[in-house]
């Protein structure tokens, strides 16, 4: 049997939103998942500076989040998100790989509960946080 | 002001759609979305049309979370920089020619957004608008909601801070 390590490998090919950003997953823990996406001009939101638009980060935050949910041992059913608040501290710098990483820190019987942090360069300079509920059913509710 | 500018409903009509396109063609991630804006005077209805690739979970299927929240985002800064913009043409009578040759304005930039998933984005166009909450002169509030098949059942709602870009005050300096 797949497990949700193995399975949440494909997470970023399998979605096709994720696809169409290019994003990547580059690791997957235990309750946490590391995702990546390339700078495009595409995804340009200020064309006078050439900085992406804070919708990826956004998708790419909001996907990694729901990733770690994915992640979670007690994870029983596909998830969505209730709701997303997100803080941009920086621009993202133009032609950069941007990084999102993401620990679901809590779950209850219905929800989960998220943190992702993203950034381009370093992990010390932030572009953006965010913080987000998702909807959760419990392996074991499940079966019950 | 200008004198060879006239003011006739077909000027104005062509001077508005001329300054919103500028604004909506400029910015690449719109068309990566597959956004576009309806117009009744100033104020502005947005269409995300369906395309495959707005797909989260191909199950459902249902629209990315993500892309939701991008439209949101992008619906609140054309909206602020949409008003200025407006209120700047009107002011100034411009011609769709002057507005070509205009500088693309300064985008307010978005500070933070919070979104509430209400329901699940089928796959269908989706609409949304925006209003202003708050306009100051360095933050705005601007709330955001968007549907599908019923205006009063809400897909999701949006509300973000935005920095306002400085202005450049070319108005004659008041007493004192």
């Amino acid at each position: 049997m797949t497990t949700p390590q193995e399975a949440a490998k494909y997470f970023a090919t399998a979605l096709p939103h994720c696809a169409a950003l290019n994003m990547e997953m580059e690791e997957v823990g235990v309750s946490s998942a590391t995702m990546s996406m390339p700078y495009d001009k595409k995804l340009i939101g200020d064309p006078a500076t050439g900085v992406i638009h804070g919708g990826a980060i956004s998708a790419l935050m909001d996907s990694c989040g729901g990733a770690s949910v994915f992640l979670h041992p007690d994870n029983g059913a596909a998830s969505v998100t209730l709701d997303l608040r997100i803080d941009y501290m920086r621009p993202a710098i133009p032609e950069k790989r941007i990084y999102a990483q993401a620990t679901c820190y809590h779950v209850t019987r219905s929800v989960a509960f998220v943190r992702v942090i993203a950034w381009d360069t370093s992990k010390d300079r932030l572009i953006a946080t965010a913080t987000g509920a998702f909807s959760f059913q419990h392996k074991a509710a499940k079966s019950s | 002001m200008n004198a060879r500018t006239s003011n006739t409903a077909q000027d104005i009509k062509e001077r508005r759609d001329a300054a919103l396109n500028r604004l909506v063609d400029a910015i690449p991630y719109t068309s990566f979305l597959g956004v576009s804006f309806d117009r009744r005077g100033d104020e502005l209805t947005a269409t995300m049309a369906y395309s495959d690739q707005l797909i989260g979970n191909p199950t459902v299927p249902a629209i990315h979370g993500g892309a939701m929240a991008a439209f949101m985002e992008t619906v609140a800064i054309i909206e602020l920089a949409w008003i200025d913009l407006f209120k700047q043409i009107e002011a100034d009578k411009l011609s769709g020619d002057e507005i070509a040759q205009m500088p693309f304005p300064t985008l307010p930039k978005v500070i933070d957004l919070t979104v509430d998933y209400l329901s699940v984005g089928r796959s269908r166009d989706t609409y949304a608008r925006a209003r202003i909450n708050r306009a100051g002169r360095r933050y705005a509030s601007v709330h955001v909601e968007t549907w599908q098949d019923n205006r009063s059942k809400l897909v999701a709602q949006a509300t973000g801070h935005f920095l306002m870009p400085e202005k450049t005050d070319t108005s004659p300096p008041k007493g004192g």
